[in-house]
Parts: structure tokens; sequence; C-alpha cells
């Protein structure tokens, strides 16, 4: 009670923020629901109640896209939880160079998603890709990576892992860094090896960190928008659409009703999906 | 210290308010300080600029009035912000913009100057006013760039050095197609990478349509006629599928650019390209050489004594209704299309085809595509491209030839995936019918 009242600052200083919080976010979402039940040409508006529900929902490429947003999220989260993990182990040791390693890896994170995107579609073009052309020089025939239907939207995950590792890793390093040296004492007493350090004290102890890029990967995989739409546009044909960009095709089509209907379904998938994984593991998580 | 910090903390917050303040004045302000006879035009980025910026010149010269350029992006994107702009008040005083189904989307009747009873619309082909006007017979829009084509654009030295004739009929160009296949050379060239050059087999087969089925576009926009259910229309689709079937395109089709495919015509390692007549400008900029090399023929149909052109009808300029400067705008666009604005246009550019405004001669070096293609229009053998002739183009048709044309759907999956496509675009635009 002492804090609050001795605090030098009023609450009239949050207004500012909180004005800005509600105009551009909380009031938008309230919208969104509100027009995702109309027909809407941005000045003219009628309501239709749930159609434009199910004319999204019965989309040509919804069952791809439900399909390929799941797996994208499953595969990106799950690459960049293991080799964040191994990556932030070996960041954590004292090692020499550490710090240019540690900022090499992270490196990728600081570019544009959109020029990353660009850069790696030069870079697995099937013929004139140098992805390709070095795969040939070992004796290699590379695949076509983004105009193959089967691995195009797997070629599009690995340039996320490659992008996202990076904070990964430096999640993990201070999960890892945070745990007290008292415990890795305690078992070289009792005689353990490198292996039993991992297994018995870093895996556990660094569960929060772990749990952090679950989420935070799982989340971003779902709603994932800006490298598809830069590698392939959701192509070829609709064998690259994830949810996020079939709404976005309806915007851009002038679809406006539907494309707001699109987000609020997104909405609801990334919340059915994210809060009963958030509740999972933060049960699993143990106290250091 | 303290006197420092209050200082300091007064000298953010002012220069945050007045960056504020000139955030939101900015844009109405620089235009109102200009002098009275400015109009702003609101002009897709990847148009070729050269040829209408020698008509605003003349049109600043002779009548006083300066044209100030705002970019937008082309394609869907450019959509949005023509719809966006639209929407909050912000157009300028003319935008340039398709005619034909897009500009039936953005509710012309509401937002452009009705031009129908200006003298100079007289000489302006009826064709072409049919794209830019409405059930009311108001016209809302100038021709602002020429006519196009989408066809078959080939490499002419290629057809000599094999011996090949420009094909009469479709079986005719596969029988081609197996020639340059057995010599070693791409066929069909495909640029799937941008997915909007995937479109041209389909739509520019209306020419074949309209020649089996004349009415098939009003039955089509009253939902009696569908695609997939319409043979002469599935024809199209057929024909893309074929094209895939038979392995005539380059193998990573895929992963080629437009640039790319350009450049494999101009050089002759693809010898057929499905594609719009914008290419030509194209070819001149990157390959002059190479430009009178490159013929056009028309997609052929089954028939051989029908034969023509699917022809694109030309963007126009739009007067904003509800702008600050209608009636400059309006003597800006009578001035645009006077004999000497029409002379400035035709002077200034390598013509892709020929213009939408009557009593024009062509000069005498227009590309040879454009001479293949001018008896077609002499003689009246073009048809509009689908596009022009309904409001409907679903918006995901590129998509869906990408599909058929690299063999993922067969051409009667693909035309009813289109039909379900179209549908949604029927009712956002509340067709009658649908």
């Amino acid at each position: 009670m002492r804090n609050i009242k001795s605090n030098p600052y009023t609450y009239f200083f949050l207004l500012p923020a909180g004005a800005i919080y509600l105009i551009f976010f909380i009031l938008p979402t309230i919208l969104s629901f509100f027009f995702s039940m109309t027909w809407w040409t941005l000045t003219d508006w009628k309501f239709i109640g749930l159609e434009n529900f199910k004319v999204f929902l019965s989309e040509p490429s919804m069952n791809i896209g439900f399909r390929n947003t799941i797996i994208y999220a499953i595969v990106t989260s799950g690459l960049k939880v293991i080799l964040g993990l191994l990556l932030g182990v070996f960041l954590s040791m004292r090692l020499r160079s550490v710090g240019f390693i540690r900022s090499m890896v992270f490196f990728p994170a600081l570019l544009s998603t959109i020029a990353v995107g660009i850069a790696f579609s030069t870079l697995m073009h099937p013929s004139q890709g140098m992805i390709n052309t070095a795969l040939s020089f070992i004796g290699f025939v590379g695949p076509d990576w983004l105009g193959d239907t089967k691995i195009a939207l797997l070629s599009v995950a690995l340039v996320d892992v490659w992008k996202g590792v990076g904070i990964a890793t430096v999640i993990f390093i201070a999960g890892i860094m945070s745990i007290p040296q008292e415990y890795h004492e305690a078992l070289s007493i009792d005689g353990g090896n490198a292996w039993h350090r991992f297994r018995n004290i870093t895996l556990p102890l660094s569960r929060p960190a772990m749990n952090t890029v679950i989420i935070l990967s799982f989340i971003g995989g779902l709603r994932t928008f800006d490298l598809i739409w830069a590698m392939t546009k959701g192509g070829p044909g609709f064998s690259t659409d994830i949810i996020a960009s079939i709404i976005y095709k309806q915007y851009q089509a002038g679809f406006y009703g539907i494309s707001t209907a699109g987000n609020v379904i997104l909405f609801i998938v990334v919340a059915a999906l994210a809060f009963p994984l958030y509740l999972y593991l933060n049960r699993k998580e143990v106290d250091l | 210290m303290n006197k420092f910090k209050k200082f300091l903390s007064l000298f953010c917050v002012t220069v945050l308010l007045v960056g504020l303040l000139a955030g939101c004045g900015g844009a109405n302000s620089s235009s109102a300080s200009e002098e009275e006879d400015t109009v702003t035009v609101l002009i897709s980025n990847d148009s070729s600029r050269n040829a209408i910026e020698a008509v605003t010149d003349y049109i600043e010269e002779e009548h006083g009035i300066k044209t100030v350029f705002e970019t937008r992006p082309g394609g869907t994107e450019g959509d949005n912000i023509m719809k966006t702009r639209l929407a909050t008040g912000d157009m300028a005083d003319i935008a340039f913009y398709n005619s034909g189904s897009l500009l039936q989307a953005l509710n012309p009747a509401q937002n452009f100057v009705d031009l129908s009873k200006e003298p100079y619309m007289d000489k302006v082909l009826d064709t072409f006013k049919e794209t830019v006007s409405d059930d009311s017979g108001a016209i809302y829009g100038i021709p602002a760039t020429s006519v196009m084509v989408g066809a078959w654009f080939y490499n002419k030295k290629v057809y000599e050095e094999l011996g090949l004739e420009i094909p009469k009929t479709w079986d005719d160009l596969m029988a081609n197609n197996e020639k340059i296949k057995a010599a070693g050379k791409t066929a069909v060239i495909g640029s799937y990478k941008e997915t909007w050059t995937s479109q041209l087999i389909v739509l520019g087969d209306n020419y074949n349509v309209l020649a089996e089925d004349p009415t098939f576009p009003e039955e089509y926009t009253a939902n009696k006629a569908k695609l997939a259910t319409t043979p002469g229309a599935l024809r199209s689709f057929e024909k893309l599928q074929e094209v895939y079937d038979k392995g005539y395109m380059n193998d990573d089709f895929l992963a080629t650019t437009y640039d790319t495919g350009t450049k494999m015509l101009a050089e002759g390692t693809g010898v057929h390209y499905p594609m719009l007549s914008q290419v030509l400008p194209l070819l001149e900029t990157n390959y002059p050489d190479q430009l009178n090399d490159i013929g056009v023929f028309p997609q052929p149909g089954d028939s051989p004594d029908k034969n023509g052109f699917t022809a694109w009808m030309p963007h126009a300029f739009y007067l904003n209704k509800n702008g600050e400067k209608v009636e400059t705008a309006k003597k800006w666009a009578e001035a645009f299309l006077s004999d000497e604005g029409v002379k400035r246009f035709v002077d200034a550019t390598t013509l892709d085809g020929p213009l939408a405004v009557e009593g024009v001669d062509l000069p005498e070096d227009v590309p040879q595509a454009v001479k293949d293609m001018l008896p077609y229009f002499e003689e009246g053998n073009t048809a509009p491209a689908l596009e022009f002739l309904s409001p409907l183009k679903g918006p995901n048709l590129e998509q869906i030839t990408t599909e058929v044309g690299s063999g993922g759907k067969t051409a009667e999956e693909g035309a009813k995936l289109y039909d379900q496509d179209v549908e949604k675009q029927a009712k956002q635009l509340g067709l009658e019918g649908w």
C-alpha cells in the first residue's frame, strides 16, 4: 500500500499510452468482430450474420491452409527449440570468441523478413540458385525448393528457422546462465559427466526458457505471413497457403467482410491452440 | 542539473508536438500552397510514363496546368490503394486505373466525373467507352494507354530456321510446338514465378470463346452460364493443361520470372510466349536489336477461318468527382485528348498497340509485332477480353491457372474452382441473380 501512495507519478501519465492502445488496438479489435458479420465495402455495410464465416471456411484452399498452418507452426517451433537448445548449451560454455559466434547466430534476426525472403528465393532457384549450384558440385541434384509443391512449405519453414533460431538461442543462453553454479559443483562432487550435467541440470532447469521459446515460436508460426508472402505468395497454386495468406488474398480482392471474418477465425484458432499449450507447459515447470 | 532536465523535457515535448502537427498537416498544406492550376495524378509505377509525361509537358506549356504525379504500386496492391484512398476521401484529382471489371469494383458513379457530354468523347472508340461506363450511360474515363493484345509472341528467326508457319488452328500450334521441342528449344515459355503470367492462355482465348458462344459474357454475368459447363470456355482451360501435359514449357517454369521469360524470347531459346503486348516496351528497353525479330499471332481456336485477337482495353484516367479541382481536371482531360496531345503521345513512345482514339496515324517505326496486329484491328477481327465484357473477375484466377498449368489440377477442376471464386466477387459487387 505504502508503495502506491508514495508513487511520485500520477496515473494520468498512463493516459497517452492508454489512449493509443485503446484507439489503435482495443477499438479495432472490437470493430473487427462487428464487421466480420457484415457485407462491407469500406464506405457501406450491411449486416449479414455469419455468412462471411461460412464463405471463408468453404474457401477451396482452406483445408490446405489449416493443415499448412499447423505443420508450419510445429516444424518451425520444434526445430527452433532443438537447434536453439543445442546452440544455447554450446554458446554458454567458456569458449574463445564466444561473443563473436553468439552475434553470428543472432545476426539473421536483425534482417528484414522480406529481404530474407527475396534473398532466399533467389538462392533456392532450381537451376541458377546458389544452393543447387553448390549441391551439383558435390554430385547432388538439388530439388526445386519452392516450385515442388511437396517441399515448398518446408523450404520456407527452414528459412524461418534460420532467421528465428538466433532469438531462441539467446533466450536459452539467458536461461542456462541463470542456473546457479552450486548445482554444477554438486554434480561434479557426485562424479557426474557432461551428459549427466545436461540431462539432470541444464535440461530441467532451463525449462522456463524452453517454454518461452515454444510459446513464442508456436504463436509466431501460426500467424506467420511475411516470409511466406515474400517467398511463394501461397503458391505454386495454393500449395503453401496458410490461414494468414488466405486472409490477405481476400483483403486484396476487396472482400473486406470476408477477410475480417478470417482474422476473427485466426484469432480464435491461435487462442484455442496457444492457451492450452501455455497452461500445459506451465504446469511442468520446475522451480529453481 | 534540474534546470537542464526541465529544459530537456520541454524541448523533447516541443519536438514531438511539432512533428505530430507536421505529420497531420503535411498532406493538405503542400498542395494548397501551390498555384491554382495544378492537378495531382495518381499513377501506377509499372506504367510506361514517358508518353504520358510528354503529353503532360505539353499541357503545362500550352494550357498552364501543371501535373504532379503521385505513384502507387500496380497489381492487387494498387487496387487496395485505390479503394482505400477513395474510401477515405484522399484521392488525387485524376486517377490512372484499369478499365473494365476492376473499374466496376470502384463504384464509379459515386467517385468519378461523368464525361459522356464532353465533345472530345466522339473520337474515342466505342469499344473502349463501353469498358469505362455503367448502365446509366455515364462514361467515366479517357484512354491513357494504347490497346493491348493477349496473344502468342514468337521468335521469327527460329520460325524461319525451322521452316514453321503461323498456326491457324490450335492443332497446328501444337504441331509447331512439337517441332520446336524436337529441335531442342523451349516451345512455350512459362514464367509462373510471377503468377499473373500464367493466366494468358485462358484470358487470351476469349476471341475463340465468343466465336463459339457470343452471348457468353452476359449469361456469365447473370449467373446463367458457368465456365466449367460451357464447352467453349472450358476449352481455354484445356488448352492450358495441354501445354503442360505435353511438356512444352521450360523445365524451371515455376521459378522463371517475367524478365527472364522476355529474355528467352528475345534470344530465341524460347520460341513462343503467351503474353500481353506490354512486353514490347520491355523488349525495346532491354533487347532493342531483337525487337523486330519478335512477331505475334492470336491464340488459335479449333477452326481455321475464325482467327482473331483478344484485346485488352487501355487503362484510363478518371476524374475524381469529390476532388477540389474538378474543373481544372476537365480542362486537363480535354487537352490530353486534343489532336496535339495525342500526337505528342504517339511521338514519345514505342506503341505496343493501336490507340483507342479514332483518326490517328501510327508512325512507320512501330515494332514488327504491332504491324502484325494492325490488320486484325482494321478488319475488326478482335474481341475484348472477358474482364471488359463482364464485371466479374475472380481474384484467385492466377493461382488456379498456375495449378492447372503445372499439372496440379485438371482443366475441369480448375474451371470449377474459378466459378466458385467468381461467385464471391459477384456477391461483393451485389450483382443481381447471385
